[in-house]
Order: structure tokens, then sequence, then C-alpha cells
């Protein structure tokens, strides 16, 4: 029988794998966006388990919130990479210092 | 162990090799794909427990429409890696350490201690005609109906911002002012039609495929 704990270790350990994945590409914006992309996808598997072993649909309903907030974030992050990279000729994090006084 | 189980620990396997893929591939386009395969993964785990319409969201919406926006950003963009990856192996110990610990922490929090069969047993599973989507629409659409629309609007502002974001004017396209098109009065701004003879032939230039006299107009043109 799959127990309530499985499904939160995995997914915390989804989500330790992507802060890590934070850390080791932190000059590379794609690969952080796509690191974001791997932390929303642990908490929702977090509220689909809380939803089935509680027996309540609110949990459900919250992580289809998640994934419209989270197509939305991509969408946005995704043009403002182009623009950046159209601009800069660079997604390196360290080479955007534009607004350093 | 039963059948259940195995399945659930294959896709955990699954997800979580292809979590530590995306977080370590050398090349972005091999890191997309590993997330694609990720999320997959994590849409059958939510099958196993009975979100039957998340798990196909989850894999129609993110897998066919995000991911695969990431797919053509990362193509479109001529990214140099190996500048990106040059301090790799440097952040690699405190990467290592902070997940390490938090995994800890987590583990001790939400181990089988807690959370395990015992405090929160398996639920009965669901009667047979029972859809799940049936149940989430009335949900969203009863008491999350204004939620819902916020969502509507977000996603409006994401479309509208994501394409102000990337248009873009090249001084040398040709492209059509409506507004300008509007605004146009009758009178001296718009087309006039000016009727106007023939242009005469000029008798030295030969004509091709007639002889001289075959058309009468030409004959006419020339009398004159």
């Amino acid at each position: 029988m799959i127990a309530l704990s499985d499904y939160l270790m995995l997914g915390e350990l989804l989500f330790a794998i992507a802060l890590a994945g934070i850390f080791l590409n932190r000059k590379n914006l794609i690969l952080l966006l796509m690191c974001i992309e791997l932390m929303l996808l642990a908490v929702n598997m977090n509220f689909v388990a809380f939803s089935h072993f509680l027996g309540d649909g609110a949990g459900q309903i919250f992580v289809f919130f998640i994934l419209t907030v989270a197509a939305a974030e991509a969408a946005i992050g995704l043009a403002i990479l182009v623009v950046l990279f159209r601009n800069r000729g660079t997604i390196n994090v360290e080479d955007l210092d534009m607004l350093k006084g | 162990m039963g059948f259940e189980k195995f399945l659930f620990y294959v896709f955990a396997a699954i997800a979580v090799f292809a979590a530590g893929m995306v977080v370590t591939r050398r090349n972005p386009v091999h890191a997309v794909l590993y997330l694609v395969l990720a999320f997959v993964s994590s849409a059958a785990l939510w099958l196993l427990i009975e979100a039957e319409f998340l798990g196909i969201v989850l894999v129609l919406v993110y897998v066919g429409a995000v991911m695969v926006l990431f797919l053509f950003v990362v193509m479109m963009l001529d990214i140099e890696v190996a500048a990106l990856r040059a301090q790799f192996i440097r952040h690699l110990p405190l990467g290592l350490v902070i997940a390490a610990v938090m995994i800890i922490n987590m583990v001790l929090v939400v181990g089988p201690w807690n959370f395990g069969l015992d405090s929160f047993a398996k639920p009965v599973p669901q009667p047979e005609g029972y859809s799940n989507t049936t149940v989430l629409g009335l949900d969203l659409f009863r008491t999350y109906l204004y939620q819902f629309e916020i969502a509507a609007v977000v996603l409006l502002v994401a479309i509208v911002a994501a394409i102000r974001l990337t248009l873009r004017r090249r001084a040398n396209t040709k492209h059509q002012e409506p507004s300008e098109q509007v605004r146009v009065r009758k009178g001296p701004e718009r087309i006039r039609l000016v009727a106007m003879r023939a242009e005469a032939v000029p008798a030295s230039v030969p004509r091709i495929g007639s002889g001289p006299g075959a058309d009468p107009n030409d004959a006419k043109e020339q009398g004159e």
C-alpha cells in the first residue's frame, strides 16, 4: 500500500534536487527557470497526495491554479529571456549587471 | 509489496533520475527533455492516487505546451554552454550540502513515523462510475468560480505581456497602418480615378503577331 509519507518524501526529494540545481547552474538563466518548474512540480506532488489521503478536493483545485500560474510565469519568463538575449547577446547571470550603481 | 507499490517505486525512481539529469546535463536541450520525462512520470504517479484529471492536464498542458515552449526557446537561442558551465564544479559541494541537509530535515518531519499508513490510512477506492473530472469541475465552477476568473485574467495578462515583450518592429519591413487607413476622408485624401486616353503606339515600333491594318484601332490611331 502506498502511504502518504512516500509521496511527501518523493516531493521533498524532487524539491531538494531542484534546489541543488539552482546552486549548480547559477549562471545559466534558462536552467534556473527549469529548476523553478521542477520545484513547482514537487509542491504539486504534495498537494495531490494530501488531497487524496485527506479526501478533500480542494488540494487538486489548488494544483490546477498552480499549473495556471506556472504556465503564465514560464511564458513571461521566456519572453524576458528572449528579449534579454536579443539585447545583450548572453543569458549569463553574471553579465546582467545593468542596474549596478 | 503490492503491484501499486511496485509501480510507485518504478515511477518515483524515473522521476528522481530525470530530475537529477535535469540539473547536471551540459546541454540545455537534453535538460528540457529530461524535465519532460520527470513530468510524465509524475503524471503517472498522480494517476496512481486517483488524480486522473490533473495527471492528464499535466501531460497535455505542461508537457504539450510549456515544455515545448521551453524547447523552442532553448533551440532558438545560441547559448555558449562552456562559458556557463565554468563554475559548475566550484558550486557542487555547497549545493550538495544544502540539498542533503534539507533532505534529512524533511525526512525527519514527513517520514513514515509521522505520515505513515497508521496515521493516514489509505482511503477506500472510489466506486465505479466516479468521475474525478466531474467532481473537480463542479467544485471549480461552484466554490472557486471567482478564483477561476482571476486565473483567466492572469493568463490573459501573460499572453499580452509575452507578445508585447517580444514584438519587434524592423525598420525595413512594410506593414499596414489600419488607423491611418480608417482616418482617410473622402476628397483629396482618397484615391481618384482619372479617365485617360490609351497611349498611342509609335509607327516605328513593329507590332508582333499582327500585320499592318489587322487591328481597326491601330489604323484609327495612325490616321490621327
